[in-house]
């Protein structure tokens, strides 16, 4: 490859298209900045799209970590109006069971108060009255403002506003190299892993916003960031069994937390020490899934015949704080490295730690740094302006301006898309019909995600709209979908190979539950798309061993 | 590691792995494209409905609740429970004064049975359907059946209960809205029948309607009292008397059966298994050699069997079309499983008269190939459904075997 001589494109560079990424490359564009977010895979793909999907209110923390419960209660009110069609205001219960300690509860919402968490205890019964999935042998029960949020409409909204404020956004880029000059690091080398090609980009910062992927990033500019991969497990469960967080008032422990997110609920989580060489390959163990659904059970009795459509793992981006190598000092709170001050390495920084929950937080504090170095005095609006589709003021109105007619996939996409749902044409029967049914995502919400929400396989286009994430698992959608996208990148061939993709991704989740109803609709699954269809990988891949796939 | 053993879910929905055979044999899919399927409207739209209430869809009313979903489902989910659970559940939607009067059928069988000739001949007037067309939404098309100048209860008290004591066996005879008001024949029928065969046939002592038709309008309250009522009564006679209860309707049967404790929340599992469709009765004690059947000579018809839906859902359809090949001098044909279309009171509404008629179009042109001398199934509704669509006299079983049967050589071989 040659290298012409540029100058500075960009003034930054973020390497990472999860919500810290998406969100730092919003707040960058909105205070005037030029932005280029480069992503090996899609967006949301790492921690930000494997995990509960809890907007947590802060209280799981109050006892432990006073400075992350009173961070998450700020970002948690912020959310709630920036991106209202990415959460939903369901409320969450601690609940104590008899084998629990009923006195942690008193310091569990003194904790609460002191952080600014709104946390009344409830009568049991009461409790119950209002989430009758609970346990019914609960001896006590804090109502706490939790909520739901859905990560990848989170991260999509950000990418969507920072590229309305002229950031230009690179999915399946990887990062090669760094470029240098003296102690300056100038610019990146980056595989485009669609064309195959190899080109540079120069900026005047470059912001690490990797994740867990970040200790690798940093380690190929030279510097080096103590990582503690800590694997979690989580179930997703086929329908609604609770729509109230159900949460243990203990302290915090594995599968204490059941979330209902949008038409599933998910119970996790299960925390494990891995190595940072296996974080690429997360697998649910069978012990895992004991673990979370006996644990579980004792939120929600009901899971125990519940159908379980799903398992998936996410790898928390734990980091060591700089004066213990060790690890054992471990923080969960917000780590900002600034390079230059740390490595001598001017130009670059290192945004890590923190939560889903604190993603703005992170992104304002790392736009911050770089403002100041560009002596640029521009306060950040993130936490009021909101986000492209909360924009309306009243979303049960925005599904009737749309359409007069009240059909459920006009419903859905608004539940989708908040007030961008307006972009979606719905004009006739064709628009209007279905490409997954357990979702009710239309064919105009598929064409809307491919021309323009960077859709470029069916994965991606899960992430946009839900097709294949409900029971079905890509059974009657899949085949649709990989038509509609054939024939809007005119090639049958790459969609097809995509299609067995994407089969084999979704049977990765199952096979870690794959008993009862699962195992029934995969082997029909199989015997559609299999026997009668006689679509089969191209090489001779077993579904056991599937192709390596990032996420579930 | 653990499996979980079962998954359990209200009406089964999660059983459902999209096989979309439902929505395949949905008789109303092919002729109305405003409702979205048993698919999509049962387990799917629970999916949803569960998420959040407003997923709940109103178009959810132009099922039939004829179950031939639930029939036709390989993994035994309730599709049809789903559904008229959802809209019990959610609908907004009070029902009309149309909704409430056809409905109450027992209410207005009484008052009009008081009137019968006068109603019978004013609701076939043009200007009269006019109005109803007008203004209540029933369609002018549709003859509406004629009420009977005396119901089957009085005809009952009067010439039958005095001798009823004599016989060696007992029934209570669950006759429902149709027999009493419209069609007292037919109880007369199976009255003579059962007696023949040397049952003697009780009353329960002031049944209410099965509250099938209550329960399609909307009026839950209604039918859960109606339910509550009547289980009381099969109680009664199962438990105390030791009498098993019988029915000649096919619908009837079917709802104190299956829909009380599915739809209406109403526990009849002490008394379920006694509760029998009258062929289905007959054709076990034949088969048990309780019983002896002594046929005329002289008799011969060509008939025609069609399975009402909810008789298709029961899985009883078998014990009506073997009684029937059972006569000397029958010619029976099969007809193909197909619905009627009319529903109940739904083929009544305005709004459904097309898509009821198409519903049913396959069935009328395959009887009108066949031309049968007589039609026969167990229920009241086809049966209006199929004479108003077609030149055919319909008959039910019972009334075919009363025709048939030597009636006094019968009730010396039984005696």
């Amino acid at each position: 490859m040659n290298e012409p001589e540029k100058k500075t494109e960009y003034d930054v560079i973020i390497i990472g298209g999860g919500a810290t990424g998406a969100g730092t490359a919003r707040d960058c564009a909105l205070r005037g900045l030029k932005v280029l977010l480069i992503e090996r895979h899609d967006i949301a793909t790492g921690a930000t799209g494997r995990n509960h999907g809890l907007l947590h209110s802060g209280a799981r923390y109050a006892v432990t970590d006073q400075e992350s419960a009173q961070e998450c209660i700020k970002e948690n009110m912020i959310l709630k109006k920036i991106a209202r069609h990415c959460v939903e205001e369901t409320d969450g219960f601690f609940l104590t069971l008899p084998e629990d300690d009923l006195g942690y509860q008193a310091k569990f919402v003194e904790s609460c108060r002191a952080a600014g968490i709104d946390a009344k205890i409830v009568d049991p019964e009461e409790a119950l009255r209002l989430e009758p999935s609970a346990n019914p042998d609960i001896i006590g029960a804090v109502r706490v403002p939790d909520g739901s949020v859905d990560p990848f409409r989170l991260t999509s909204a950000n990418i969507i506003d920072a590229k309305l404020h002229g950031a230009r956004i690179l999915v399946y880029h990887e990062l090669v190299d760094f470029i240098f000059e003296a102690d300056r690091m100038t610019g990146v080398k980056v595989l485009d892993h669609v064309s195959g090609e190899i080109s540079s980009y120069y900026a005047r910062f470059i912001v690490n916003a990797g994740g867990i992927w970040g200790a690798g990033i940093a380690k190929k500019a030279g510097a080096t960031v103590n990582m503690f991969p800590a694997k979690g497990s989580l179930l997703i469960f086929g329908h609604r069994v609770n729509n109230i967080v159900l949460n243990r008032c203990r302290k915090p422990a594995n599968a204490d937390i059941l979330v209902p997110g949008d038409t599933i609920c998910v119970i996790g989580t299960t925390s494990t020490r891995v190595p940072y060489d296996e974080i690429d390959d997360m697998r649910v163990t069978p012990d895992e899934v004991d673990l979370l659904l006996s644990e579980g059970m004792k939120l929600s009795p009901q899971l125990a015949v519940t159908r379980i459509i799903r398992a998936y793992a996410g790898v928390r981006p734990l980091v060591a704080m700089d004066d213990d190598p060790s690890g054992r000092n471990i923080s969960r709170g917000i780590v900002l490295l600034d390079h230059e001050e740390r490595d001598g390495i001017k130009g670059f920084i290192t945004i890590t730690g923190g939560k889903l929950m604190t993603y703005r937080l992170m992104a304002e504090w790392t736009t911050d740094l770089i403002c100041r170095k560009l002596g640029i005095d521009k306060p950040c609006v993130t936490a009021t302006l909101p986000l492209p589709g909360s924009r309306s003021d009243r979303m049960e109105d925005i599904s009737g301006k749309i359409s007069s007619v009240h059909l459920n996939p006009v419903k859905a996409s608004v539940g989708r898309h908040g007030d961008l749902a307006g972009q979606i044409a719905h004009k006739d029967d064709y628009d209007l019909s279905l490409v997954c049914e357990c979702e009710d995502v239309s064919v105009g919400e598929v064409s809307y995600a491919i021309d323009n929400l960077d859709v470029n396989n069916l994965v991606d286009l899960r992430r946009r709209t839900r097709v294949g994430m409900g029971t079905c698992q890509g059974e009657l959608c899949a085949c649709r979908a990989a038509g509609m996208l054939a024939h809007a990148k005119e090639c049958a061939r790459d969609a097809r190979k995509d299609l067995v993709n994407f089969m084999n991704e979704r049977w990765k989740g199952m096979y870690p539950v794959s008993w009862g109803e699962t195992l029934r609709e995969n082997e029909y699954t199989l015997w559609v798309y299999a026997g009668v269809c006689g679509l089969t990988a191209e090489k001779s891949e077993k579904d056991s061993k599937v192709p390596e796939t990032k996420e579930d | 590691m653990k499996m979980q053993e079962n998954n359990i879910s209200a009406n089964g929905f999660e059983q459902c792995i999209k096989c979309t055979v439902c929505t395949v044999y949905c008789p109303v899919v092919p002729v109305n494209p405003l409702y979205p399927g048993p698919k999509q409207a049962g387990p799917d739209g629970e999916r949803l409905r569960l998420k959040k209430g407003v997923f709940f869809d109103e178009s959810l009313k132009y099922c039939l609740n004829c179950k031939r979903c639930e029939v036709a489902c390989p993994s035994g989910v309730r599709i049809g429970d789903i559904i008229q659970s959802a809209r019990i559940k959610y609908s907004r939607h009070s029902p009309s004064l149309r909704d409430m009067i056809l409905a109450s059928t027992d209410l207005v069988g009484s008052t009009a049975t008081i009137a019968a000739p006068i109603v019978n001949s004013v609701v076939r007037l043009k200007p009269v359907k006019a109005v109803m067309d007008g203004v209540m939404k029933i369609d002018k098309h549709r003859t509406f059946p004629e009420y009977a100048s005396r119901t089957f209860e009085s005809w009952y008290r009067k010439h039958a209960r005095a001798s009823q004591d004599g016989y060696r066996n007992h029934l209570s005879y669950f006759h429902g809205c149709y027999v009493n008001y419209n069609f007292p024949k037919l109880g007369i029928d199976f009255v003579k029948v059962m007696n023949a065969l040397g049952y003697g046939v009780h009353l329960l002592g002031g049944e209410k309607c099965c509250g099938v038709a209550l329960i399609s309008n909307g009026m839950i309250n209604s039918a859960k009292k109606n339910a509550a009522h009547n289980v009381g009564l099969f109680k009664e006679s199962v438990e105390n008397r030791k009498y098993p209860v019988v029915a000649t309707s096919s619908t009837c049967t079917f709802t104190v059966r299956d829909e009380y404790p599915h739809l209406l929340g109403v526990d009849n599992s002490s008394v379920r298994d006694n509760i029998f469709l009258a062929t289905r009765f007959i054709y076990g004690l034949i088969d048990e050699g309780k019983v002896k059947l002594v046929f005329r000579k002289d008799y011969g018809r060509k008939i025609a069997y069609h399975t009402p839906c909810h008789l298709e859902k029961l899985g009883w359809g078998i014990f009506s079309t073997s009684l029937m090949k059972m006569i000397p001098g029958v010619t029976f044909s099969m007809l193909d499983s197909n619905c009627c279309g009319i529903a109940g009171t739904y083929g009544f509404k305005k709004e459904n008269y097309q898509v009821s008629q198409a519903i049913g179009k396959p069935l009328f042109d395959q009887i009108c190939s066949i031309a049968p001398d007589v039609v026969v199934t167990d229920c009241e509704t086809c049966k209006w459904q199929i004479e108003m669509s077609t030149p055919f006299k319909v008959m039910h079983p019972v009334s075919i075997l009363a025709e048939a049967l030597d009636l006094e050589a019968t009730a010396a071989a039984n005696r």
